[in-house]
Parts: C-alpha cells; sequence; structure tokens
C-alpha cells in the first residue's frame, strides 16, 4: 500500500470515489454478481425473467418499503410487519365476505385494513417500548405470537363467537375459515390493482427516462445558477449516464423483435408504490422525520432534548404496520387467492433480506435499497433453482440455497451490527477517557 | 389477604402459576370427558423424556451468560450427523446402544468444534445474543439442507430409492428407536413407564448438576452472572463463555438423539429450524429467566410445558374436532412465554 | 433588589433515603456575572443542579425543600425542558451532541424551524411540518458566530476536536430564545491547556453580552480567573460566599476541603511499622482505566502501614489498584515483596497475596444472586482450590467446609445476615461490604487493597467498616491500602496520603498536614503555589 508520491488534494479524486462507492455498496455488488451468474447458468429466456421480476417486483415493494421508517427511528428491521400483514388478510376477508369485488373491493380493503394495522402497531410499539435494545428479536417472537392468535382466531372463533355463515369461505364444519380463499376477478379484488391501467414496460422506461433526464438537468443548471459551490458533478454524471442507458436499452428492446417487447407494467400500482416512496422521502424532511433520525441515533439525548421518545417510536411501529398491511393487499390482489394460514409467514424473512442485499443495515436504510434489493433478491429467487438444475443436476440444490440466502444474508447482517454495536460501545468508552 | 395471595404469586413464579393451572384444567376436562387417560400418562410421561435433554441444553448457555441458546439447531445437526454416520457404518450393535452411544460420541467432536467457532462468534456480539443466535440456527439448517442433498451417504435406509439425496426422515426402527422407552420399561395399568428413557434424562440432569458444583461449573457461572465479578477474581471469562457454549452444543446433540430415539425417525431438512424455541419455552416456564437457570427449571418447565401439549391434543380433537388447537395452544404459549421474558430483562437491572 | 438577580435558590434542602445531601444551601446569580461553584465530589453540586433543571431523579426520590426564583418570579421546575423553556441552559461534561448530525441538526436539536406544508394544514399537526433548513442553517450561523467558532454549519459532527464539540454545544444553548443563564458543568477537565483558554474568553465574553454564567469547577485558578462572585459547598452545606477579588487559590482550597479531624489516638491507632522494608513498589505505573486514567505513579508503601490514596474524582486514584489487580490494561513496574508484580494478570496479583475490595462493590465486589458464603470463598477457590472436595478427575464443593469458614468470618466481621446462604443483594449496604471484605481475607492475603470502602453505607456502618481495617491492620499486620474520595476518612486511619491529580503522585501528606495543604494538592495548585513562593502556605 506504499503511495509515496500522493499530492493530496482537497477535492476527492474521481477513482477514489469510485473505490469509495464499491465499498460502500460492497453488498449489493456482490449479489448483483451473483445473480448475473445465476442468470447465465439458468439459461431462462429473458423474457420470463423480467416478466417475473416485475410482477414480483410490484407485488412486494410495498412491503419492503415498510421497512425503511423503524430502521431510521432506531428500532431496527421490523421483523412485526408480519402483523401488518396480518390486518391486510383479515381486511381482505371482510371484503371478501360481503362480495365487494374489483377495485372497490380493494379500496375499501385498504381502508378497513388501516385502523387495525393501526391498533396492531400501537399494541406492538408498547411490547417493543418495554423491550429496549432487544426490539428485533421482540418484534420476532411478537410475529410468532401473533401468529397463534391469528390462527386461534380465524379456526375457532370464526362462525363461533364471530357469526359467519359464507361456504365458499367456511370451513364444511361450519367453524373456521378455509385454507385458501379463490379472491378470482369477480367476486374478489384479483388484479383489483395491476388491471386498471397497463402499458408496455419498455415504453414506460423510456419515457421515464426521458422526464428523469429532463428534470435531472433543470435541477443541475439551478443549482449552477445558484451559485453554491457544492454542486456533485460525480452523481450528476452517473446518474445521467445511467437513465442514457435505459432509455438506449429501452430503445433497442422496442425496436428488436424479442418477445420482451410485448411486456407490460401495472401502471397504477407502480404509481402506488411511487407514492409510498416520496411518502417516505417526504416525512423525513418534516420535525417528525428529524425526530425519527434524533430517536435513531440517540435515545437519551432525544429525551433531554425533549422529545417525546416511547410516543415517536410508536408513531413510527404505526406508520410500519399500516404499510405492511397495504403491502399484504396489494400481494395478494396481483397473487389472486389468499393461503388464509400461510400468506404472511414469511414475508418479514423475505422483505428484511431483500432490503439487506440491498445494502441496508440495521440502522441505516433507504427506499432506493429497499428497491435494489428487491430485484437482487427475486432475481435469485428466480433464477436459483434452474441455476441449480443446470449445475448440479438438481433443482432442490438452487431451492435451498436461495433459502440459505434469505436466512444467511439476514444472520451476516445481524452479527456484523452486533459486533459493530460493541466496538462502538468500546470505543465511545475509550473517548470518554479523561486526559 | 392480598399480600399474601401476590406472595405465593411471587414465589411459585407467574408464568409457572398460569401454565400449572392451565395443565391441571385440561387434565380435568380429559377426565371429565372419559378420555383415555392411561394413554394419555403414559404420552405425557414419554414427551417429557424425550424433550428433557432438549431442554436441558439451555442450563450451560444461560449459566455461561451467552442467555437461552436459539441456535440450539447448530446442536442438533451435530447429533443428526452423528446418527447418520453411525447408521452409515453400522455401528449399531447391541453394545453400542444399536448405535444410540456410537452416535452420541461421533456427534461429540462435531459439537465441540461448531460449539467452539459459535462460541467465538457469541464473544464478538455480547449484549445481542438471542436475535443473533436464533438466525445462525436458520442460516445453519437452511445451509443443511444443502448438504442433505450432497453429501455422500450410502445407506439404503437414508436414501431415497430414486432421486438424490437423504430422505426428509428416516427410519430408526432397525437400529436404536425407542431403545430406551423399552429399557426396563413397565406398565401399570394402562400407562406405560418408560424407564430407561426417564432415567437417561435424569441421569443427564444429575451430570449437568454435579459439574456446576465443580471448580469449573462455579466458575463458568460467575462468569456468566457477573462478568466483571469473575475477572476480578482472575477468571478468563470469554473462555468459560465458549466452554458453556460447546456444553449447551453437545446437550442439543445428544437432545436430538434421544428425541429422535423415542420419536422413532430422525428428521432431516426444516424439521429443526424452529427446535429451540419449545426448548427456550420450557425452562422459562420452569421459572428460568434470561440470566438464570436451575435444573429444577428444567424438570418443571419441560413436564409442564409437554404436559400440557400431550393433554391438550386429545381434549381439543374432542372439543373441536378438526383443526389443530392444540398447535395454536403450542404457539401461543411458546411465544407468550419468551415475550414475558423479553420485557423482564430491561426490569431486573 | 431582587430584579438583580437571574437566579436564586434559597434554603435548599434534599435527602436521598434519609440522607441529607443538602442543608440549607441558597445560591444567587445576578444578570451578566460569571458565578463560581466549587466543591469537592459528593459535596452536593450536582445534586444542587438536578434540582435547578428540574431532573427525575429529584422528583422520583421525594423532590426538594425550599424556593426557587428566576428573574425574581418563583419557579416550580418539573423537567429538563421546562427548564430550557425558562431559559436555563447547561454544557454538559458528556457532550449531548449526536456525531452523524450535522452542527445545524445538533444546535437546532428539538428546535428545528419548521413551515407549513399542504399535509401539515389538513392536519393540523406541527410535526408534520417541513422543516426549514435555510432559516436552521442560518441561526446555527448566527451562534456559532456569537461564540467565535469558524466552522461551517453543514459539517457533521463526528471527528472534530472536542474543543469544537464543547463551543458547538455552547452555540446550541445561546441559540436558544431567552436564554439567561448558562451552567457549565466542570467544562475545562476535557479541554487542552489552550482550548481551556479560549473557552473562559469565550465564557467572558457570553457574561458582557448579558448572560449570567455559573461555572461549575474543580480549577480553583481559573474561577478566580474569570468569576465574580464564588460559592463553596462542602458536605451539603454553603460553607463560604466570597468576592474573587478579596480571595485566593489557598483560602478556596482550604474552605473547600477543611473540616474537623479528630486526630487524638490516631497514632495509638495505627501499627508500629518499619520505614525501611518497603513491601510494594511501584515505578511509573500506568493504567487505562477509562475515566480514572494513571499516566504515571511512583510510590513506595512500607510493610504494616495503612497507605491512602486520595484526590478527586477522574483524577485516577481508582485506577491505580484496579491496575495492580490486572484489571484495566496497565504498563510500567511494581515489585511486590522483592519480587516483580506480572502486569496485567487478575490471576497472578491474587496468587502473589494481593486482595482486593473494589470501589464498585455492587457492579464488581459481589455476585448479587449468589448466597453469602459462595462469595466469601469464591476467589479462593478459584485461585487457590480450597474449599473443594477432590474425586480425582474432578472436584466438587466442600459445602460443610464453606458453611464452616463463612459461619466463623460472619461472625467475626459481625455480618449482619438470617443464614450464610441468604442472598447477597437482600443486605444493606455496610454488610454487602463486609461480604467483599470477607472475601478478600479469606485469601489470607499479606496486602489488601481496599477502594471506597464507605461509599455509600451509612453512617454506623462507615465506622465499622473503618474500625474493622484498623484492626486487621493491628491484630494481622496486613499492609492496606486504601483508595478513598473521603478524605476526613483517610486522615482518620492512614499514615501517609497520597494525593492523585491528573494520573500522578501530586504529594504524599500525613494526615497532621493542614486542610490547606490537602485542598491545594487535589486542586492540583499546590505546586504553583510552591513554586510562586508567596509562602501562603504558612499564613
Amino acid at each position: 500500500m506504499a503511495e509515496p508520491n500522493q499530492t493530496k488534494t482537497t477535492q476527492i479524486s474521481l477513482s477514489t470515489k469510485i473505490k469509495r462507492l464499491a465499498f460502500d455498496n460492497s453488498v449489493p455488488i456482490l449479489f448483483i454478481i451473483i445473480c448475473l451468474l445465476g442468470v447465465y447458468f439458468s439459461q431462462l429466456p429473458a423474457v420470463f425473467i423480467v416478466n417475473q421480476l416485475l410482477t414480483r417486483i410490484t407485488r412486494n415493494s410495498f412491503l419492503v418499503l415498510a421497512l425503511v421508517i423503524p430502521v431510521i427511528a432506531g428500532l431496527g428491521l421490523n421483523f412485526g410487519i408480519v402483523i401488518g400483514a396480518m390486518a391486510g388478510q383479515f381486511a381482505i376477508l371482510i371484503v371478501t365476505h360481503y362480495k365487494v369485488a374489483g377495485f372497490n373491493g380493494f379500496m375499501l380493503s385498504l381502508l378497513l385494513s388501516t385502523p387495525i394495522a393501526i391498533l396492531f402497531g400501537i399494541l406492538t410499539a408498547m411490547l417493543l417500548n418495554r423491550t429496549k435494545g432487544q426490539e428485533m428479536i421482540t418484534s420476532m417472537i411478537a410475529g410468532f405470537f401473533a401468529n397463534g392468535v391469528y390462527q386461534f382466531i380465524l379456526l375457532f372463533l370464526v362462525g363461533t363467537l364471530i357469526p359467519m355463515k359464507n361456504p365458499d369461505m367456511i370451513l364444511s364444519r361450519g367453524i373456521g375459515i378455509r385454507n385458501t380463499i379463490d379472491l378470482a376477478t369477480k367476486t374478489g379484488i384479483k388484479y383489483a390493482l395491476d388491471d386498471v391501467l397497463k402499458y408496455p414496460f419498455f415504453e414506460v422506461l423510456v419515457v421515464a427516462a426521458i422526464v428523469g433526464i429532463i428534470a435531472l438537468s433543470i435541477n443541475y443548471f439551478l443549482k449552477k445558477k445558484k451559485g453554491s459551490g457544492e454542486v456533485d458533478n460525480f452523481k450528476f454524471v452517473t446518474l445521467f449516464i445511467l437513465m442514457a442507458l435505459v432509455m438506449g436499452t429501452s430503445i433497442w428492446v422496442l425496436n428488436s423483435n424479442t418477445l420482451l417487447k410485448t411486456v407490460k407494467l401495472p401502471i397504477v400500482t407502480v404509481l402506488f408504490i411511487t407514492v409510498i416512496w416520496v411518502f417516505n422521502e417526504l416525512i423525513m424532511k418534516t420535525k417528525l422525520g428529524q425526530d425519527f433520525r434524533t430517536i435513531g441515533h440517540d435515545m437519551e439525548i432525544a429525551k433531554i432534548s425533549g422529545i417525546n421518545v416511547d410516543k415517536t417510536r410508536t408513531i413510527a411501529m404505526i406508520i410500519s404496520t399500516v404499510l405492511a398491511a397495504w403491502g399484504q393487499i396489494i400481494f395478494l390482489q396481483n397473487i389472486g387467492t389468499l393461503s388464509t394460514y400461510g400468506a404472511h409467514v414469511q414475508i418479514a424473512t423475505f422483505s428484511i433480506a431483500s432490503i439487506l442485499l440491498g445494502g441496508a443495515s440495521v440502522t441505516k436504510a433507504t427506499s432506493g435499497q429497499a428497491i435494489i434489493g428487491l430485484i437482487l433478491f427475486h432475481t435469485l429467487f428466480i433464477v436459483s433453482p434452474k441455476a441449480g438444475n443446470n449445475l448440479f443436476g438438481d433443482a432442490q440444490i438452487g431451492e435451498f440455497f436461495r433459502a440459505f440466502i434469505s436466512y444467511g444474508v439476514i444472520g451476516v447482517a445481524l452479527g456484523l451490527h452486533a459486533w459493530n454495536k460493541r466496538v462502538q460501545a468500546m470505543r465511545k468508552h475509550l473517548d470518554t477517557d479523561a486526559p | 389477604m392480598n399480600e399474601t395471595i401476590n406472595n405465593i404469586v411471587k414465589r411459585i413464579g407467574l408464568p409457572r402459576l398460569i401454565i400449572g393451572l392451565l395443565f391441571l384444567a385440561t387434565c380435568l376436562t380429559a377426565v371429565m370427558i372419559d378420555l383415555p387417560f392411561g394413554l394419555i400418562v403414559s404420552d405425557i410421561l414419554r414427551r417429557f423424556g424425550m424433550f428433557g435433554v432438549l431442554s436441558l441444553a439451555m442450563v450451560p448457555a444461560i449459566q455461561c451468560g451467552t442467555g437461552p441458546n436459539f441456535a440450539l439447531p447448530i446442536g442438533i445437526i451435530c447429533g443428526i450427523l452423528g446418527t447418520l454416520i453411525a447408521i452409515e457404518f453400522n455401528l449399531t450393535s447391541p453394545l453400542l446402544g444399536y448405535g444410540f452411544i456410537s452416535a452420541i460420541i461421533i456427534s461429540l467432536p462435531f459439537a465441540v468444534l461448531s460449539g467452539w467457532l459459535y462460541g467465538l462468534l457469541l464473544n464478538k456480539i455480547k449484549g445481542s445474543e438471542m436475535l443473533v443466535a436464533t438466525y445462525t440456527g436458520f442460516s445453519i439448517v437452511s445451509f443443511m439442507q444443502i448438504a442433505w442433498v450432497t453429501l455422500p451417504f450410502k445407506h439404503p435406509e437414508m436414501r431415497w430409492p430414486i432421486g438424490i439425496g437423504l430422505r426428509v426422515t428416516v427410519s430408526l426402527a432397525s437400529t436404536f428407536g425407542e431403545v430406551l422407552n423399552k429399557l426396563w420399561g413397565f406398565s401399570i395399568g394402562k400407562v406405560y413407564f418408560p424407564t430407561g428413557l426417564i432415567l437417561f434424562f435424569l441421569a443427564c440432569c444429575a451430570v449437568v448438576w454435579v459439574y456446576s458444583r465443580t471448580k469449573a461449573g462455579i466458575e463458568m457461572s460467575a462468569a456468566g452472572a457477573n462478568p466483571k465479578f469473575a475477572a476480578a477474581s482472575g477468571i478468563n471469562v470469554d473462555k468459560n463463555r465458549i466452554i458453556g457454549t460447546i456444553l449447551s452444543t453437545f446437550l442439543g446433540a445428544v437432545g436430538v438423539i434421544v428425541y429422535s430415539l423415542s420419536f422413532g425417525f430422525l428428521q432431516l431438512y426444516l424439521a429443526p429450524l424452529y427446535m429451540a424455541f419449545p426448548a427456550v419455552a420450557a425452562v422459562l416456564i420452569g421459572g428460568a429467566s434470561t440470566s438464570k437457570i436451575k435444573i429444577s427449571h428444567v424438570i418443571i418447565g419441560t413436564f409442564l410445558f409437554q404436559g400440557l401439549l400431550t393433554v391438550a391434543m386429545p381434549v381439543a380433537n374432542e372439543l373441536v374436532p378438526e383443526g389443530n388447537l392444540s398447535e395454536m395452544l403450542r404457539v401461543i404459549v411458546q411465544n407468550g412465554i419468551i415475550l414475558y421474558a423479553l420485557t423482564r430483562i430491561g426490569g431486573e437491572s | 433588589m431582587a430584579e438583580d438577580y437571574v437566579l436564586q435558590m434559597k434554603n435548599i434542602d434534599k435527602e436521598y433515603y434519609g440522607n441529607k445531601v443538602l442543608k440549607g444551601v441558597s445560591l444567587s446569580v445576578r444578570k451578566g456575572e460569571i458565578h463560581g461553584l466549587i466543591g469537592e465530589n459528593g459535596a452536593g453540586k450536582s445534586t444542587l443542579m438536578n434540582i435547578l433543571f428540574g431532573m427525575p431523579v429529584i422528583h422520583s426520590t421525594g423532590g426538594f425543600s425550599g424556593e426557587i426564583y428566576l428573574n425574581g418570579d418563583k419557579v416550580d421546575l418539573k423537567s429538563p425542558y421546562e427548564a430550557m423553556k425558562m431559559g436555563i441552559g447547561m454544557v454538559h461534561q458528556e457532550f449531548m451532541l449526536i456525531p452523524d448530525f450535522t452542527i445545524t441538526e445538533n444546535i437546532k436539536l428539538n428546535r428545528e424551524t419548521t413551515q407549513d406544508n399542504l399535509i401539515s394544514k389538513v392536519f393540523r399537526s406541527d410535526r408534520l411540518k417541513t422543516l426549514n433548513t435555510g432559516s436552521m442553517a442560518a441561526d446555527a450561523k448566527k451562534a456559532l458566530n456569537r461564540v467565535g467558532l469558524t466552522i461551517d454549519e453543514w459539517v457533521t459532527v463526528a471527528g472534530l476536536p472536542v474543543g469544537h464539540m464543547q463551543f458547538i454545544e455552547i452555540a446550541r444553548e445561546i441559540d436558544k430564545t431567552g436564554l439567561r443563564l448558562l451552567v457549565f458543568d466542570e467544562p475545562t477537565a476535557v479541554l487542552t491547556e489552550s482550548e481551556a483558554d479560549n473557552l473562559l474568553s469565550a465564557m467572558k465574553r457570553l457574561a458582557e453580552s448579558g448572560i449570567s454564567i455559573l461555572f461549575i469547577t474543580h480549577r480553583l485558578s481559573e474561577v478566580i480567573q474569570i468569576a465574580d462572585n464564588i460559592t463553596v459547598l462542602r458536605d451539603g452545606e454553603l460553607v463560604a460566599d466570597r468576592k474573587s477579588a478579596e480571595t485566593n487559590v489557598a483560602e478556596l482550597a482550604e474552605l473547600m476541603v477543611g473540616r474537623k479531624v479528630d486526630l487524638k489516638g490516631k497514632e495509638k491507632q495505627s501499627r508500629e511499622y518499619q520505614e525501611s522494608e518497603v513491601i510494594l513498589d511501584i515505578k511509573n505505573l500506568q493504567v487505562d482505566m477509562p475515566g480514572e486514567k494513571v499516566t504515571g505513579v511512583d510510590l513506595k508503601i512500607y510493610k504494616g502501614e495503612i497507605f491512602g490514596i486520595g484526590g478527586l474524582a477522574g483524577q485516577g486514584k481508582v485506577g491505580i489498584a484496579n491496575g495492580l489487580m490486572g484489571l484495566y490494561p496497565s504498563k510500567g513496574e511494581v515489585i511486590f515483596k522483592g519480587e516483580k508484580l506480572e502486569l496485567n494478570n487478575t490471576k497472578s496479583s491474587l496468587e502473589r497475596g494481593l486482595a482486593f475490595v473494589s470501589e464498585d462493590r455492587r457492579g464488581v465486589g459481589l455476585l448479587l444472586d449468589s448466597s453469602i458464603e459462595l462469595n466469601i470463598v469464591f476467589t479462593t477457590m478459584q485461585t487457590k482450590g480450597k474449599f473443594l472436595k477432590r474425586f480425582g478427575f474432578f472436584s466438587q464443593l466442600d459445602d460443610a467446609g464453606i458453611r464452616e469458614y463463612a459461619a466463623k468470618i460472619i461472625q467475626d466481621l459481625d455480618i449482619r445476615c438470617t443464614h450464610s446462604q441468604q442472598l447477597t443483594r437482600q443486605l444493606s449496604g455496610g454488610n454487602q461490604q463486609k461480604v467483599c471484605v470477607a472475601r478478600a481475607l479469606a485469601l489470607d492475603p499479606e496486602t489488601i487493597l481496599v477502594s471506597e470502602p464507605t461509599r455509600g453505607i451509612d453512617v454506623g456502618a462507615k465506622k465499622l467498616v473503618l474500625d474493622l481495617l484498623i484492626k486487621l491492620n493491628k491484630e494481622l499486620g496486613m499492609t492496606i491500602i486504601m483508595t478513598s474520595s473521603e478524605l476526613v476518612e483517610l486522615r482518620s486511619i492512614c499514615n501517609r496520603i497520597a494525593i492523585i491529580f491528573k494520573g500522578k503522585v501530586a504529594g504524599i501528606l500525613k494526615a497532621s498536614n493542614s486542610d490547606q495543604e490537602f485542598g491545594l494538592m487535589m486542586a492540583g495548585e499546590y505546586q504553583k503555589i510552591e513554586e510562586d513562593g508567596e509562602g501562603r502556605l504558612n499564613e
């Protein structure tokens, strides 16, 4: 590492900037490589992968975005989003029972799920406020616990304490909800959101890229005009090139004869996701968002400067739980059937693994990381069985590999976080030394 | 009056009291609805012995200060490996307990090695043991799924007849299935008493108890109860945490061998994923906390928790024939008690 | 002329669990004045400040009696937040800054300026208002200018020098509208000399701009240099109010420390010892104990004496014993009984015959959830293998042996308990301390290091513990090295007392030396005055 004649410049050179970018994003970069290898070995047609990916991203992003705010507020990765998902499923069951179908049914389930999710969020927050420092394990166990209660309500209280007669939904014995509920288009909310408006994906991409480039340029020149010296040229150029690439690829695809150009994008679903993304960004610019950050960094200082820590944490949990409930509804309208006792069980693991693959950690997460992670996680999901089959002659190995990745990446992230926390605590100890 | 009630509750401990009462109530219901009580009692005894050693694995972990061992699946995997190897090489003569003893011996080096590595990890992440442990366990189990498909075991009883990899469940009928249950087993009326199984569990408890009264055992408990105190007496705290982790991992291995023995099958793939939770819940019900535990907590807790689940199953089936009410009860009780213990961590200090 | 005063605290009394820590203390600060508040550790300064800031710890322990006036109006402060609203600010000893935040964000913490947006208007919620980053930055800039810190307000705090952080704290306080009184708690303790000078001049400027300053410190020369008036507390009592022009460092030192020590009969208490036989020879000992760093201590301790180590908190006196026992990383050379002592090895220190009673009784000294008997024999069992029965490979607790020994020592030390299996958690502070001493004695040591033996125990028990130490010294000939913040105690039983200042030995005094000498030495002023040669010591 001998670099003797390095001249010290105040400006950070481009190469160090790229190095730093690579280092900061080592996790996503590693998994981009694994994904590309997976895509290569799976030999799946591009149209299949893109199609699958779009479906999976649009139906899962809401759930992953629900994780961002608790991380910022210092509650860690919210394993309790399963509880939010249960709220969403309760709402769907009600809506399906009363046969409110289509878009109306969808909107009604969002509406109904909200108060339930708020209540669940408050309850979870009460628990987490009593177990400060152990939030993640508590939210995880709380999810397991809630699952037991959820089953108890739906399997035993429905039809006994909760009167309900609906042969399509109730088990033949008259008590308990069936294992799967059909959300078919005419009677349920299947595709209620996705089918409102669909456009060819690559056309949308071209338009988005053009809009993006224009917006970026205007922003850049406005900043330059203002004369503030801190215009980030590097960031601008990178983004510009990226968007130009997207546009170029899309135009190429549209002019080619591949099936890819038939891939369609559910516009309204994407709009929903964008709204939440913007919401996540905007709320951080408010007083409440600043309070989230403050309690996330140091609860003690926050308390002394007069922030009501417990209440702020509760708000963060409510937001996360409500978003999870809505997310589950969007997820299920795309799936089209509700697996009453299974649909929610794995979503915390999958969503958390996703956001971690995107480069988030227990203390830092952005909406961008959520989406990037989602793309990576689901690429892996789509290609690994086939890649496993082609490489090892057994699709199981690919499946097991992806299960291992979901758990492993969470395990590694948690371990690193705990280790870091300890190192920091030790360092803080040393810093407070009197001279 | 109120105070005496409070005192009694405090003495017995809220979890023990609630689960105990629930257990009694289900037993009474069982009697009232005329269930075959002999069979139920036999079942309680069997499950008590079957789960006992797994719960006992919590003792060294909590004593050495790393908290309930949610990474018990590591030990379980070692036990499974030991059993598979014992069967693969036909180390199943009656002298070797039809493979029972050889399985334990073979799993020992695996447990020592993985416990040591895992202990090193735990020393790096002090303060967040439980969460990291849970996901370490999950990761190992999911990783081993790949291993079960790829490891070169050849014995016909474990491989799928067609296709690749090991079976999901491996029958132990031809090896050490139920050998402990039958050892000196006897019946009183309709109650079958699995003497060997219960004795083995109690013997394990005795060994752990005796160990906890040796110099090394006391050293380990002190390191766990108050690391600063231990350090001031010249004790290497990190080393003791590793020893505790190794012991817990090994007991986990023995635990799963006993469990499989009594169950009659060895379960691979995802089966070990959640096995730590009932063991943790049992000792917490027995009166342990995340930092304090006694052997009596293991015995009482395992009996109450497994007893409750055993009785609840036929009772629930009788009352509401479809669906799995007892499984729900297990989920609620098990996770409820862990949540309760978590809320107590802050309160104690 | 009550209006002249920004702050008046009148007749403040405060009790903690029956222990009077403030007795009729009054304090008045004028507008634009710098008021010094000095006193030893435990003199009641921090309790007084906790009362002023309405800290929860005060209310949860039964409140206080007395009155507080701000600008002549009687006030009843219930929380630090309320105190802040009333215009009282504090610059903490440990910075209340978030490292990953920018300077602006830290200065405007929970006082961010906001502007309405569509949603906040609809919901009429203040918390949903957008942050006004422009005005926040402008405010921060202004505050930074006022304290004279030229640094960009958008820089993150992490990595800034300590001096800067302190100024940022001050900037945050003066940015609060209506700040009338600013409390500085030992502000120069963490600063280099030039940084400290900077700070003092900034404080003067602030005072000139009309903000009153309450300056809590141990550094007597600093307080004389900038304060207008000085209040001295000792043992929870107000001992003096002085104009700084009319006093000097020596007088302040005497006021701070002085109390009547009964020296009669002392010579009889301590054991005869030879000043020739050195049992412990410490050369350039350095101990990296957080908050109590030892930077180079040389001491010779004679066999059979009771040696005291005193000094103010944070100066490193506690670090010495901890370093000798290998509990914190140490360097240097220590000769014990003619042989070199291996540092950083607790086990070898114990085996060589050093025993230790920790200053942190509940944290380090005891297994709170174990029995008294196990606590007593534990260390001996681990280092010497006693109290065990051997069965070939393995060993078992020797219950009978332990019980017998515990019963004897419980009787010897008069530990009040129901039986020897009682948990130590259930004992009173004094009896817990005796268990700690018993554990040290079980080792059969030649030399015993006792740190803060009377901290947090009641008066009667204090005397018992001290008598016990004397008895051990006289009857068993034990060498005792006692570290204590309580100078009176040190002077009542020790032959010689080393005063530690800034991690080094400032000097060794006898119990019979004057209060003034002790006070000056503890405040680090002894050397300076001697060098000045003004001979004030002999006034």
